[in-house]
């Protein structure tokens, strides 16, 4: 199933692994990617047990973790900045094809052998469990917040959609020292928002009113919301110069009103993910700032009421697999 | 008869120009009123006006916020006649040129950044409210009185007649190549659409050093496009293999498409975080798919003519390198075909009409 631990190449024991809502659009096919087996996972944490002989950075006993990518040309001009999540090359930690041959298996298993260049160290007083959302949820909200200088202190940030990427993305802007705008479609989130995870402030994204009051206030908004929605109020809500940065992807074009984005040259971006280099430095500044995704631990045998309960949004607000303790060989 | 504006202020200078009554756009002659040159202010003798597709779409009330009667033009070059006593930067017998604006708040924080085509106060050069409560009327006229932070010098080297598009179509894409980065030589410019607004940023995308490909969906207008306007490549946007062969090959994008148009082919163009910057105005908005924005870090954004500053700047940028509008210069009495066939986008590049020498002939 794995292959041998090549020169390059760090294998360790897999002790936790996030849910993210694509291992969900991954294992229904609904990119059309999978092949099966399909095995998800890619916010992967574990221990080290062995590394190839030409491995700078990591040895046995240290904790490491996995996101998105395990492979990338590293000759393009996109690798050549660190930026290996949009090389044309890209391997993804699973559905794609690996070097040999072999399809690539994400976290949802034991052990995974993973060349040490898209590993990052997980530093040692950080909860594992509450690190592995990290690997793709942190580094998905992170990468775009320092990219479009969105993480001055004093900066207006407007979260919108609060789930898996939006939670973190409110605390990484609060640690970044902005004010924090959560921008939802379910009033009944507006307590946890503001009294558990920080947010300053908490909007109603249907209630005209709310939104009137707001227009033009922000410097950035983090849209995480996949599901297809209006960008003309988000596109309002933002300041001269503002930037609404795409995360999620809704799977049907959406409309792009053009005289509020050139009357107040306004950008509409997208981001994928985060480059290596910038994950790691992502991992370093959470465990400077104490900074965890809020987490629900279930075990394996788990995982496909996880995945329903995932579908209504039904977590608060990313699911952890506890592989280590609960993987059971049958 | 020429029609005559009821006057609600004291505005006490006897106008004439062209002006359209109702959404069918036809233009016909109009006489009117200006304001007293203040102490700020510069009255001037329009000699040319650049006929922009905003005109167009203004006169027949395409995006709803038309009041009439209208007297359109916003690319004005004319000839100073009076100026106030605060005005130092001109002097009669000048050669100045008009844009888009003829006012702002000059007190907000995008005032204070030269950036006043930003302001939530901004004052249109036409079918705008004016700071004293008056109707504001274009360049299709015979004078404009404007205060002197909304005029700019003309560089001596340039003809005044070419010169007059630069007052919109010209800083229409020179603000945004400077803003969003795109003056690095080397670098791969697409310039979608090929009228105005095009015609202009291939001579400016050259100027900076960029290699330049036109996206057009007329292949006739290749043979131009390469040998007179010195673009590098030109792409028939209907041609698919073409298209497919030349994606992920641009950083940037200027698209000047003023009518709905799909996004998608031209995002698929650009290389990972390429810039897709629309300064077309469509009357509806266009769609947006995500996935490819998100996959490659690309954005779409937006930019509207310039600030004052940059109006100047980019004008001594052109009298540098003798850059102007490839123009047709029309009678003010052919406006109403001139819009017919602007219309249908027949026209090299831009009409500008010859003012000074053919209004008068319309008064009755």
């Amino acid at each position: 199933m794995y292959r041998a631990t090549g020169e390059l190449d760090v294998t360790f024991k897999v002790l936790y692994c996030g849910i993210c809502h694509s291992d969900l659009h991954f294992i229904k096919n609904e990119w059309g990617n999978a092949s099966y087996p399909a095995i998800p996972g890619h916010e992967i944490v574990g221990v080290v047990t062995e590394v190839g002989n030409k491995v700078q950075n990591f040895k046995v006993g240290d904790k490491v973790g996995v996101g998105c990518m395990v492979g990338a040309c590293h000759s393009c001009d996109s690798c050549g900045k660190n930026l290996e999540n949009y090389c044309p090359k890209v391997l993804l930690t699973y559905g794609s094809t690996y070097y040999d041959g072999t399809p690539t298996y994400g976290g949802y298993s034991d052990l995974m052998v993973v060349n040490e260049h898209f590993a990052v160290r997980i530093p040692e007083d950080m909860a594992l469990d509450a690190t592995a959302p990290l690997l793709c949820a942190g580094i998905t909200v992170y990468s775009p917040l320092k990219y479009f200088e969105l993480d001055k202190p004093g900066l207006h940030i407007g979260v919108v959609g609060l789930g898996g990427l939006g939670h973190m993305a409110v605390k990484f802007a609060k640690a970044f020292g902005a004010q924090v705008t959560v921008i939802s479609t379910s009033p009944n989130k507006k307590e946890e928002a503001v009294n558990r995870l920080g947010a300053d402030f908490f909007m109603v994204s249907r209630d005209p009113q709310q939104l009137q009051a707001a227009v033009g206030t922000m410097d950035g908004i983090i849209d995480t919301v996949s599901a297809a929605h209006p960008l003309l109020p988000l596109i309002a809500l933002l300041k001269t110069h503002g930037k609404l940065v795409m995360v999620g992807a809704p799977d049907r074009p959406l409309e792009l009103p053009i005289f509020p984005l050139l009357m107040g040259r306004k950008i509409v971006a997208g981001s994928c993910i985060g480059g290596m280099k910038e994950t790691q430095e992502m991992i370093d500044f959470a465990a400077k700032n104490d900074i965890k995704a809020d987490i629900e631990v279930v075990p394996m045998d788990y995982v496909n009421t996880a995945m329903e309960r995932l579908l209504k949004a039904d977590v608060r607000y990313r699911f952890v697999l506890d592989i280590g303790n609960t993987m059971k060989d049958d | 008869m020429a029609k005559s504006a009821v006057e609600e202020h004291e505005h006490t200078q006897k106008a004439f120009g062209f002006a359209a009554t109702d959404s069918s756009g036809f233009l016909s002659p109009f006489h009117f009123f200006r304001r007293e040159n203040g102490a700020e202010d510069v009255t001037i003798q329009i000699k040319y006006c650049g006929v922009c597709h905003s005109d167009l779409h203004c006169v027949k009330n395409e995006w709803g916020f038309t009041r009439y009667p209208i007297v359109p033009g916003h690319e004005i070059v004319g000839e100073v006649t009076k100026v106030g006593n605060n005005v130092e930067k001109f002097k009669v017998g000048e050669c100045v040129g008009v844009g888009v604006m003829v006012g702002s708040c000059g007190m907000c924080e995008l005032c204070g950044q030269d950036l006043e085509n930003y302001c939530s106060d901004m004052v249109f050069t036409y079918n705008a409210r004016d700071k004293d409560g008056s109707r504001t009327y274009g360049g299709y006229s015979d004078m404009i009185v404007v205060n002197q932070r909304f005029v700019v010098n003309i560089p001596d080297n340039l003809p005044p007649d070419a010169a007059a598009p630069l007052l919109c179509a010209g800083i229409t894409v020179y603000s945004p190549m400077k803003y969003y980065g795109m003056a690095m030589s080397g670098k791969h410019l697409g310039v979608s659409g090929l009228g105005g607004l095009g015609h202009i940023a291939i001579k400016f995308g050259k100027a900076f050093g960029l290699k330049v490909t036109v996206i057009s969906t007329s292949p006739q207008k290749e043979d131009e496009a390469v040998n007179k306007l010195g673009a590098d490549c030109f792409l028939v946007s209907t041609d698919a293999a073409k298209m497919k062969a030349a994606m992920g090959t641009m950083d940037f994008i200027i698209d000047t498409i003023s009518v709905v148009h799909n996004l998608a082919p031209l995002l698929d163009l650009l290389r990972a975080n390429g810039k897709l910057i629309t300064v077309g105005l469509p009357e509806k908005p266009l769609e947006l798919s995500v996935f490819p924005l998100v996959l490659g870090r690309k954005m779409v954004g937006g930019s509207y003519i310039g600030g004052m500053k940059e109006a100047q700047e980019m004008l001594d940028f052109c009298g540098k390198h003798n850059i102007t509008a490839d123009i047709e210069l029309i009678k003010m009495d052919y406006i109403n075909t001139a819009f017919e066939r602007l219309a249908k986008s027949d026209v090299r590049y831009r009409f500008v009409i010859d003012v000074a020498n053919s209004i008068s002939a319309c008064k009755m």
